[in-house]
């Protein structure tokens, strides 16, 4: 079933340079692993495919519940360079949360996550 | 030696809330109120003013923000530990000085200035003897613009902040010194903390990262449930509360607005983060993911467990220079349309730089309203374009001649009559060409880096 990122998880989005960074965190605790197995490196390379010059690089902080993405060449130099309206990155977080993850029946069950969507 | 130790976030950048420092020091017990002042480039704009008049060079607003909480100092023992000495720490000083008038009174405040950071002088100097100051994105020397640096200056840590107060500052001011040390200091000073204790040097820094943006951490900005965070008229800034061992305590004063909570603490853990197992300042390499967060109550989170590694030998570096000139010109296109519309204006933008054959190094199109802040991402599915009420045409161009871009700036009025209708939102006159200051990350190897420390 299609799960909204949106729907288990928050964000805040910087910048370091033109690279946009995104801090990912599960809404609880116990949606992290499923987070954590489905928005792969590859995953958000793919979603941001076309709005950004560079590679992603994912780390995971499992202390916090939470990934960290940086996405290089996100911003058209950045800082004071960028004539983007988002010139610091301010909202790749919400970029991000635009994903759709493709979640098994049983990998939502077993996370908590309602069949129809909603949170429970 | 104390159990708890407050301090206390004011600012998070230059620009930040008037009140927020006297709100701190009124609205409960603190022990230590920390501002922030500079961004990335900050720096560079400082340099110009203190180039025209050899008396400015720091942040003007501190001087306010003191007199707000000066009763705070004198009499309740509050000490102030600020980055609003900018490229003239000394300056700033005599500054604060003059707003206490001579007597008892003027006795009992003892200003630290730390100097040593400002490596604008020194440049040629350390290129020559083996220091390239490579830009740390590029690979690039820096003698590749060396006539066009503007400001140079090494972030230091929390040594010389230390010193101050020991010396008895109750005001310390300094230039470029990482945000975090201007929180991990008191805490260092206050606990006795060696230059090497570094899993609680790390436990300073990442209690330094949380509250250097101000109410960020503290109900602002946050994404989780934002509708139910209360009163952000009246945000609480940030309090952290620590103990000796390295643990604090995030919170905020009773009766303010805002939230303290673990969403809201994580989301400004994350914010402006590289590797979290490798946050490197000059004092210690903290590593975020041994972070531990609990909820201790109502607006309050307990965080702990943090380790931390041997700082580096090298110090990072905030160089500024001038890097050309740019102009962003908007116009409103309403509905029927509206999307249509502002595409087919910016099409004779475009069309019109060609013909007066000005050269840029990027021109940039966004239609706000529709698609600037997630580009592709925002758009619909299908074919159907939504009926936007008014779509902002955003259209800005960068290059290395001024001319050029002014000229640009020039075409966005005629607009009004000569292109497509339904056009509004241009009173706010021609776009502005800004000189463009970019900012050139490197690194320094500390040992050519010495701090001084004054009490003025």
């Amino acid at each position: 079933m299609k799960i909204p990122l949106l729907q288990i998880a928050h964000a805040r989005s910087g910048d370091k340079g033109d690279t946009a960074n995104v801090g990912l965190i599960a809404l609880r605790p116990e949606w992290y692993p499923l987070m954590e197995r489905h928005v792969t490196r590859d995953a958000v390379a793919r979603h941001f495919g076309g709005e950004i010059d560079g590679p992603v690089v994912r780390f995971e902080l499992p202390n916090l519940n939470a990934l960290n993405f940086l996405l290089h060449g996100a911003l058209d130099g950045g800082g004071t360079l960028s004539l983007k309206t988002d010139a610091q990155g301010k909202v790749f977080s919400t970029a991000l949360l635009r994903m759709t993850l493709d979640v098994s029946d049983e990998e939502a069950r077993v996370a908590g996550i309602a069949a129809d969507g909603s949170k429970p | 030696m104390k159990e708890i130790v407050r301090v206390a976030g004011g600012q998070g950048f230059w620009g930040d809330s008037l009140d927020a420092p006297r709100q701190q020091v009124e609205g409960g017990p603190i022990d230590y109120l920390m501002l922030d002042y500079l961004a990335e480039v900050t720096m560079s704009i400082l340099q110009k003013q203190k180039s025209r008049d050899p008396s400015l060079g720091y942040a003007r607003d501190f001087v306010g923000a003191v007199e707000s909480v000066m009763p705070a100092i004198l009499e309740r023992g509050v000490r102030v530990v600020a980055n609003a000495g900018g490229v003239n720490p000394r300056a700033c000083a005599a500054a604060i000085r003059a707003i206490v008038p001579e007597g008892s009174r003027a006795a009992k405040l003892r200003i630290g200035v730390v100097t040593g950071d400002d490596l604008l002088e020194r440049l040629d100097d350390l290129i020559n003897s083996g220091h390239p100051l490579a830009n740390m994105e590029t690979g690039e020397a820096l003698s590749t613009i060396r006539d066009r640096v503007l400001s140079a200056n090494a972030y230091i840590g929390s040594t010389p902040i230390v010193e101050a107060l020991e010396r008895g500052a109750n005001v310390v001011i300094t230039g470029r010194s990482t945000d975090t040390a201007l929180t991990m200091a008191p805490l260092r000073y206050a606990f006795g903390w060696g230059a090497e204790d570094w899993d609680r040097l790390a436990a300073g820094i990442v209690a330094g990262h949380i509250i250097e943006c101000g109410a960020q951490c503290s109900g602002g900005n946050s994404l989780c449930d934002w509708r139910t965070i209360p009163d952000l008229a009246n945000v609480g800034y940030p309090i952290a509360e620590a103990s000796p061992d390295g643990s604090f305590v995030i919170t905020k004063h009773k009766g303010t607005g805002g939230r303290v909570s673990v969403p809201t603490v994580t989301e400004q853990l994350v914010y402006e983060m590289g590797d979290p197992r490798e946050y490197i300042t000059p004092d210690v390499v903290a590593d975020f993911t041994t972070i531990r967060l609990e909820s201790d109550g109502p607006d309050r989170v307990r965080v702990s467990g943090i380790r931390g590694r041997p700082a580096t030998d090298s110090l990072k570096v905030s160089i500024a220079y001038a890097a050309g000139f740019k102009a962003v010109g908007t116009l409103v296109y309403s509905w029927p349309e509206a999307l249509d519309k502002a595409q087919a204006a910016d099409q004779i933008l475009r069309e019109r730089i060609d013909r007066l054959g000005l050269k840029f190094d990027q021109i940039l199109t966004e239609f706000v309203g529709a698609s600037a802040t997630h580009g592709r991402l925002a758009l619909p599915v299908g074919s159907d374009t939504p009926d936007y009420p008014e779509v902002q045409l955003r259209i800005g161009v960068r290059g290395p001649k001024r001319a050029d871009v002014e000229r640009f700036a020039r075409e966005i009025a005629p607009l009004v009559l000569n292109g497509p209708p339904s056009v509004t939102g241009f009173a706010g006159g021609r776009p502005k060409v800004e000189d463009i200051v970019a900012y050139w990350p490197a690194l320094i190897d500390k040992q050519v880096v010495t701090t001084q420390v004054e009490i003025v």
